[in-house]
């Protein structure tokens, strides 16, 4: 086929691209997602028992804000990831800021607590459970997040898919926030954060496959 | 440079509020700045089926640009990722095609036979929707639209699709002609 002719088979009944587009080919993709994603948690383990207790507790509110933190700057990253020529580097520096925040806050709570506690603290309870934990109920939210990716264009596929995954695992560890009831920072920074890189190190497996285009 | 990157810009942006006028004229120069960028790079048989391939692009994923930001750097991304994505290609031919040329040409049968088993055989290379729109349309003889009706796809889409079928078949004609066809 002739180029001349391509382009005028391309500008045939051109269709008018809406400002938001992939804000909104974000949203179908994630909230169906994020919903599935609570609905698993709460058929599997369900939300945690002391939850009335726990919202007067600083702990509380800092594993939701360090995991949306993380969602946030990594769906920022991924958006600029997948958009060609975009610069995705001042949402890798607030990646970094929010791992730092909370390695700060993880090391004051180790310096302050007894020697022999400070075991305790990383470990908590849960070790074992958390990071598959949250790989599971990102599931759904790797798969929304996949979906509305692959209508973009990441020129870095597996960059984008590593950073898609682990936005993706981040959502899914703030889920899973709402059954976890762990309290110590250090807990939370250790394992909530090698759950979310799994779903990361997934992201950039399946990367090639998904952002073909 | 500035001046084109201005003018670039505002069409893309006219064409994206579904100007096709406008937007047939930006595909039209960037044809020329793609063909550019190619030929310094590749032979010019590769550099216009990478011109063709990177307009497609810059079509199906215009969505992907981002109207506050500057316009040509996101073309050259698109440019540069169909080129990488070419010489990986490339690769990737070179190193399955000799496994599977021999059966192409292996057995003796009646003429048409044969013509429909390499259409077969060729068309079997290509992956299930495309392969399923150029039956209909290039050999059953259906229109786009109704092609498109039957896929559920957009016509475009259709259209898209088969061009692209066609072209992948063509260079893998070339392939086997380029490696000595009995």
């Amino acid at each position: 086929m002739e180029t001349r002719e391509l382009i005028d088979d391309l500008a045939r009944g051109l269709v008018p691209v809406p400002r938001h587009a992939l804000a909104a080919r974000m949203a179908r993709g994630l909230l169906p997602a994020l919903a599935l994603s609570f609905l698993v948690l709460w058929a599997w383990l369900g939300f945690r028992p002391d939850t009335a207790r726990a919202v007067h507790t600083v702990s509380y509110w800092l594993k939701f804000s360090y995991t949306l933190a993380l969602a946030l700057g990594g769906f920022w990253a991924a958006e600029r990831l997948a958009r060609p020529g975009a610069r995705a580097l001042p949402a890798f520096l607030a990646l970094a800021l929010v791992a730092a925040a909370m390695a700060a806050i993880s090391a004051i709570e180790l310096m302050m607590s007894a020697p022999q506690a400070r075991m305790e603290l990383v470990m908590g309870s849960s070790a074992a459970e958390c990071p598959l934990r949250v790989v599971l109920i990102s599931l759904p939210i790797f798969a929304g997040t996949f979906w509305s990716l692959s209508a973009m264009a990441p020129t870095r596929p597996v960059l984008a898919g590593a950073v898609a995954g682990f936005a993706a695992g981040a959502l899914g560890a703030w889920v899973y926030a709402f059954r976890c009831d762990e309290t110590a920072a250090p807990f939370v920074l250790v394992f909530f954060t090698l759950g979310i890189a799994l779903v990361g190190a997934l992201g950039a497996l399946v990367a090639r496959r998904v952002f073909r285009w | 440079m500035l001046a084109v990157e201005a003018e670039l810009k505002s069409l893309m942006v006219a064409g994206l509020d579904g100007d096709a006028a406008a937007y047939r004229v930006l595909l039209t120069a960037l044809g020329a700045v793609l063909r550019r960028y190619y030929m310094r790079r590749v032979g010019p048989d590769e550099a216009e089926d990478l011109v063709q391939e990177a307009l497609i692009a810059v079509h199906a994923k215009r969505a992907t640009y981002d109207r506050r930001q500057p316009f040509t750097p996101w073309l050259y991304a698109v440019a540069r990722y169909k080129l990488v994505d070419h010489f990986r290609r490339a690769r990737l031919r070179k190193a399955v095609a000799l496994e599977d040329a021999g059966d192409l040409f292996a057995e003796d049968e009646s003429e048409a036979a044969l013509a429909r088993r390499d259409l077969d055989l060729l068309l079997g290379s290509l992956p299930e929707p495309t392969r399923a729109l150029i039956r209909q349309v290039k050999i059953e003889g259906l229109t786009m639209q109704e092609a498109a009706a039957k896929s559920g796809r957009s016509e475009i889409a259709v259209r898209v699709g088969i061009h692209r079928g066609l072209k992948s078949l063509s260079a893998r004609l070339r392939g086997e002609a380029e490696r000595g066809d009995p």
